[in-house]
């Protein structure tokens, strides 16, 4: 047999049918639904008077528009209505289609990304949707993890537990060497995203392997995969190795015994084969990564924290040097002012990019003892689940947060996409962890950083941002 | 979705060209959090005016729209026919359409008709002159024609989409044609690996 990738094998593995024009149907292992326009899907089904074809492969999430305050008022603690409506129509929606449903009042509640890895959902080998396009987090996992929309496809994989795809064009980062002390797997995804550009991985499924990537825990795992959209594919995975499998053991849904034991024998044969060829292969050296700031209004605009704001008249390329014009205007950045020199109103430390147990540790560990500036008005913890949040609490890093003058909130969404209630302002600056920069994500008028949570963490401290490689 | 077979109905003309999405269902209609209601929203900003055709009662109850050439143009909406749909409408005719807006239609169940102007000229003007005017849309012999069939005119449209549209399938009709295999996968995946199920 023909070596093959670890893509390859799973999309192989899931194809039932291949139509006429190129697309194929395969055959979706499990899917992940949140409130997000989800209803429209729900709706339509309805009206056509279908059900759902196999509702325990389902798993309703409510993140994006939950607000993170006032939960033991239920739905009536959510004061705009809208928000509150849509809430109740995912539960609603769940409960009429019989698929399972983790909404605002549950303990396991949290980020769909956040929590189909922990409670074990996500196992190498699985085909896994949902209408939301930081999907790809799940590969991580050794998943081919898709994200589709919330309407016409995501009605069409609750009513026949398929989807219709056109193959993409495979890809390797292979990112070797050792990372420096304070170099975070966020910075290492944003330094790849600021070489390729966002458009630079679209229309392929990418594989992140290497020895950086192979030293790399779950969480960290996670967090580069989830930006892989940024890059602009939509699917991205890791091959499944012993970290992945000690991650997986024991966790609520996964294999149990004997079965444990067959799924691990099948798992193991899902590894690229070691001659398998990729479409396009890049390499990194992750020993010269440094910690990343982004200065502008796309995921690519990022520099190394040590570093300045960019001038766009040294730039050639005309249709960058305009973009970065108008991305230093709406962020209301000089061409040449030191990155550490940016001062900063807010701080959000959650997302379904780092909002796990790691990143709390590391941004726990850098505000132990400390407080956050005056300038800034508020600091912003958001674990990524209701798991994450228990854990956190029984080692004591809600305390350290709280005392360190930060809000410990209730997981979700959060201010990662200013859907629900926590926004910034027009002209507010935040520095965040979460995925996207682009103009008014966090809030009409507000100005995104994008940075790891140990730095966020730094900046909260310092009221700027600071390069955490020097500082103590 | 339902079958799309033969269309007998009432006409109501909207002698304008270009009428586009944002007409057929202002944004602020969009912002509703169900589909069907959209219907209310159909061509909101003119219903406000008494004279509109759709205020006028001759066609009330109507199923087919009459329209110029580029029906549809504008934002992408989908929500453009369903709005035309849960108002009543099963299918409009126009000289042309406008793209994204001629797809979303037949995904949606309904049917846009082309026809040349001078034919569509010719039905405004019946339809202007005779109150009540119908036709009888036959999608299987692909003709338009007047109740009494005096008047019939020929349309083309693309095979497949004829097919979907007669046997009232949708992209989700046309994927459990391959029912059969889609359980026949599921079988072997689940004696293979049930630790995924």
């Amino acid at each position: 047999m023909t070596a093959r990738t670890l893509f390859e094998k799973i999309w192989a593995d899931h194809v039932i049918v291949v139509s006429p024009q190129g697309e194929e149907l395969l055959y979706v292992d499990f899917n992940l639904i949140n409130e997000g326009q989800s209803f429209l899907a729900f709706d339509q089904l309805r009206m056509e008077g279908r059900s759902s074809r196999r509702p325990q492969q389902h798993l309703a999430v409510t993140d994006h528009y939950l607000p993170t305050i006032n939960r033991d008022r239920g739905t009536a603690g959510m004061a705009n209505p809208e928000i509150r409506r849509v809430v109740e129509m995912l539960d609603e929606n769940a409960t009429e289609f019989k698929l399972p449903h983790i909404g605002w009042g549950h303990l396991d509640q949290g980020i769909a990304h956040v929590i189909a890895p922990e409670l074990g959902i996500a196992q190498p080998g699985m085909l896994i949707t949902c209408n939301d396009s930081h999907t790809a987090t799940n590969g991580a996992c050794g998943v081919l993890a898709i994200p589709i929309g919330g309407g016409n496809q995501l009605r069409h994989v609750v009513a026949t537990q398929t989807v219709w795809l056109k193959k993409p064009k495979t890809m390797r980062f292979t990112v070797d060497g050792v990372r420096p002390e304070a170099v975070t797997a966020k910075d290492v995804i944003l330094s790849i995203i600021r070489e390729i550009g966002v458009g630079g991985a679209t229309g392929y499924a990418i594989e992140y392997a290497g020895a950086a990537i192979r030293a790399m825990s779950m969480e960290s795992r996670l967090t580069i995969c989830n930006m892989s959209i940024e890059g602009g594919a939509r699917i991205g995975m890791v091959g499944p190795d012993d970290t992945t499998y000690q991650f997986l053991n024991g966790r609520r849904k996964a294999p149990q015994g004997a079965d444990w034991d067959r799924a691990l024998t099948y798992w193991k044969t899902l590894p690229t084969d070691a001659d398998a060829a990729f479409d396009r292969e890049l390499s990194f050296d992750a020993a010269r990564f440094a910690p990343m700031v982004t200065w502008g209004t796309s995921p690519e605009d990022c520099s190394p924290v040590d570093g300045v704001v960019p001038d766009p008249s040294s730039i050639g390329d005309g249709d960058r040097r305009r973009h970065v014009e108008r991305a230093l205007d709406y962020m209301k950045l000089k061409p040449a002012t030191p990155l550490q020199q940016v001062a900063i109103d807010r701080v959000f430390i959650g997302s379904c990019t780092n909002s796990r147990i790691e990143d709390l540790r590391v941004a726990a560990a850098v505000v132990k003892g400390r407080r956050v500036a005056r300038n800034v008005k508020l600091a912003l913890v958001v674990p990524g689940s209701g798991l994450v949040k228990e854990q956190a609490e029984r080692e004591g890093l809600d305390r350290i947060f709280r005392d360190a003058g930060f809000e410990w909130r209730e997981p979700g969404c959060s201010m990662c996409l200013g859907m629900n209630p926590d926004r910034l302002s027009a002209g507010e600056r935040c520095a965040s962890t979460s995925n996207r920069n682009f103009e008014g994500r966090q809030g009409p008028g507000g100005r995104t950083h994008l940075v790891s949570p140990a730095m966020a963490a730094a900046a909260a401290i310092e009221g700027h941002f600071v390069d955490i490689r020097r500082w103590t | 979705m339902d079958k799309f077979t033969v269309l007998n109905g009432l006409v109501a003309p909207i002698d304008r060209a270009n009428v586009d999405t944002d007409q057929i269902i202002p944004k602020q209609y969009l912002a509703s959090i169900k589909r069907t209601g959209f219907g209310e929203g159909l061509f909101a900003e003119w219903r406000k005016d008494a004279s509109f055709v759709l205020n006028q009662s001759r066609y009330k109850g109507a199923t087919i729209l009459l329209g110029r050439k580029n029906f549809g143009c504008g934002s992408s909406r989908e929500h453009a026919p369903w709005a035309l749909m849960d108002y009543g409408f099963r299918s409009v005719i126009a000289p042309s359409f406008a793209d994204i807006f001629f797809n979303n239609s037949f995904k949606n169940g309904f049917l846009p008709v082309v026809l040349s102007e001078a034919e569509v000229d010719r039905l405004f003007h019946e339809c202007n002159a005779f109150p009540g005017f119908r036709l009888v849309i036959d999608l299987e012999r692909q003709t338009v024609a007047s109740t009494d069939g005096a008047l019939t005119m020929h349309f083309d449209i693309d095979p497949f989409r004829k097919y979907c549209l007669l046997n009232g399938l949708d992209e989700i009709g046309l994927t459990l044609r391959h029912a059969d295999k889609i359980r026949a996968f599921e079988a072997r995946r689940k004696a293979q690996h049930p630790w995924y199920f």
